[in-house]
């Protein structure tokens, strides 16, 4: 199920500007790749390129290749909302749908996908809200909104609506900037049990959770303000966190700047 | 005298004491001058609308004292009779017919304004056709009402004879003496009338919908309508339930237009291809001028009837909001 990702020479602009540069690595399928890097220098734009993201805002557009095993997602036949059923993602900040429920928010990627049949969609919500760690607090009272829960909790419910829909890989942008120690606890652990399923691709700016959850570390940085970000290097977390290929690399983890 | 100036300056030592005491909260004074002149305004207002309230009671009450029917059920119209029969029955049945009719028509229609401005026009002419949908409203009830009677009556009155000739069977399109000054004209005119209100306040309510909720419903592969239907229209429920509610209440109070545009004929009919039909506000701007004394209060009995109508329809637009105040 888990696919490999294969981008090369993708830049991305926001109009006239000029957002990311020539960027080109592979995504292994079943692993865990971190994005660090410096504020601004492109991490989000880079990840939203992936699953088409993108292109939905004014103006925004894509340029090079990205190929989930051998299909190329920017494809001149390829519809951008069959891309986001297969590659899902989940927001900095947790967003769950407002006016549904925890049930109707799991549910609400499996309606898209035709899933009609309640016994159906009762199993596929509760997989997929214990895969998410979420289960227990919530089983007695799924049909609460699910913006009444903590934020930990309304990110978990993010993610089991992401992956309630069994997607290849799964995009997550800085998804425990925005909680707390535990609950930022609970995720990485939770990364760490999908990764057997999923392809996931993980921004953070936090260098120890890199450290922690990612088998693979890709480096991006930029050369000053109003420049295009870079990817400056990516290989083994391992390598990456002791003895990276780059100097750049080398000072920003070391805390010398950034 | 002496007293004043006691007063004034106990009042001005008062306030020192207090900004001295408590030096830390700036801006003290300027909340005290907000508070107040925001609960004078409260209490001004209600003053003024207890004011008016009463003084159309006490203009009623004679008027309905010398009625010989009762003038919630009455259909007949004749106050300057002797002795004068009326009541609201009839006008009442016209007035709620034509603003649902009105309701009905133009909220989908306004919607889908909405909906294609805010989210599939190209830019340049979303905003020239948001403009264009807010010109409508410019535009004064006395041209609808001129219109209405002179134009689109007419055109009606065909459209009206073919739904009598092969949709009677709907009771509401039964009946004879179809025409163009009907029910169904007025409500037409009074949708065209609302569209621009509910249209606008429905767009600005789409403004409103985080882009976090856009994105997430993208972001799960739904295509444009399907994220409106999960992340717009959910979110934006109760914002369109008022703007139908401000639309529903300016039909039913609208005058001019939908009185130029009937043909008054007494007694309730749901044949609304029928010729004729009233509204209250119709009603008493047809009949204000040369009602005597028995008349005027009777039409300004009708007007408090109009005002229950209308509060009774926004406290059930509420009850709806209300009740799933829970999500969102
Ligand atoms: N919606 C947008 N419109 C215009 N420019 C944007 C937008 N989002 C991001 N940018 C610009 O693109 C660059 C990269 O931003 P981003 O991808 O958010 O960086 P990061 O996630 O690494 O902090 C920044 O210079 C930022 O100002
Ligand atoms: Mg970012």
């Amino acid at each position: 199920m888990a696919k490999r990702i294969e981008i090369s020479g993708l830049h991305a602009y926001y109009g006239a500007v000029h957002a990311i540069e020539d960027i080109s690595m592979t995504v292994e399928p079943r692993s865990v790749t971190a994005f660090i890097g410096p504020s601004g220098c492109g991490k989000s734009t880079f990840l939203r390129t992936l699953n088409r993201m993108h292109e939905v805002i004014p103006g925004a557009r894509v340029e090079g290749k990205v190929m989930l095993d051998d299909e190329d997602l920017y494809g001149s036949d390829v519809d951008p909302v069959a891309v986001r059923r297969v590659v899902g993602m989940v927001f900095q900040r947790p967003n769950p749908f407002p006016t549904m429920s925890i049930y109707d928010n799991v549910a609400a990627g499996l309606k898209l996908n035709g899933v009609r049949r309640k016994s159906q969609l009762d199993e596929i919500v509760e997989r997929s809200l214990k895969g998410a760690n979420l289960w227990n607090e919530v089983k007695d009272r799924l049909s609460r909104p699910g913006a009444g829960l903590s934020g930990g909790q309304q990110q978990r419910l993010c993610i089991a609506r992401a992956i309630a829909v069994q997607p290849q890989v799964l995009l997550m942008d800085e998804p425990c900037s925005a909680l707390d120690p535990i609950s930022t606890l609970a995720i990485e652990d939770l990364i760490a049990e999908l990764k057997s399923q999923y392809t996931i691709v993980i921004v953070t700016h936090n260098m120890q959770q890199a450290a922690r959850v990612s088998d693979r570390t890709a480096f991006f940085n930029i050369a000053g303000t109003g420049k295009p970000g870079k990817l400056i290097e990516i290989d083994d977390t391992s390598k990456i966190f002791t003895n990276p290929s780059e100097k750049a690399t080398e000072d920003y983890i070391t805390g010398r700047f950034g | 005298m002496t007293s004043e100036i006691d007063v004034g300056q106990r009042t001005d030592t008062a306030g020192n004491g207090r900004a001295g005491g408590r030096r830390m909260s700036t801006g003290r004074l300027g909340d005290q001058i907000f508070a107040h002149s925001a609960r004078g305004s409260g209490v001004v207002l209600l003053a003024i609308m207890a004011a008016i309230a009463v003084f159309l009671i006490w203009r009623a009450v004679p008027a309905l004292r010398a009625n010989e029917a009762n003038f919630l059920t009455e259909q007949e119209w004749n106050p300057n009779a002797t002795p004068p029969v009326f009541g609201i029955a009839q006008l009442a049945f016209g007035t709620l017919m034509s603003s649902f009719l009105a309701l009905l028509m133009a909220t989908p229609v306004a919607i889908g304004i909405a909906l294609f401005i805010s989210f599939y026009a190209p830019r340049r002419l979303a905003s020239g056709l948001g403009y264009l949908v807010d010109l409508l409203a410019a535009v004064p009830s006395i041209v609808y009402g001129l219109w209405g009677l002179h134009y689109f009556g007419t055109k009606m009155d065909d459209v009206g004879r073919f739904l009598n000739d092969y949709f009677s069977w709907i009771p509401l399109f039964g009946g004879d003496s179809v025409g163009g000054r009907s029910l169904l004209t007025a409500s037409v005119i009074l949708a065209i009338m609302i569209l621009p209100i509910i249209s606008s306040i429905t767009r600005e309510v789409f403004l409103q919908v985080p882009t976090a909720n856009v994105e997430a419903a993208l972001a799960l592969g739904a295509t444009r309508w399907e994220t409106i239907r999960m992340a717009v229209l959910p979110f934006g429920r109760s914002g369109m339930i008022s703007a139908a509610m401000l639309g529903l209440g300016r039909a039913l109070g609208e005058t001019i237009a939908v009185a130029m545009v009937l043909s008054t004929a007494s007694g309730i009919s749901i044949h609304i291809l029928k010729d004729g039909g009233n509204t209250i506000a119709a009603n008493i701007a047809n009949s204000f001028a040369e009602a005597g004394e028995t008349g005027r209060g009777a039409l300004i009995a009708s007007g408090l009837v109009l005002f229950v109508i209308t509060l009774i329809v926004n406290m059930g637009a509420r009850a709806i909001v209300a009740r799933r105040k829970e999500f969102v």
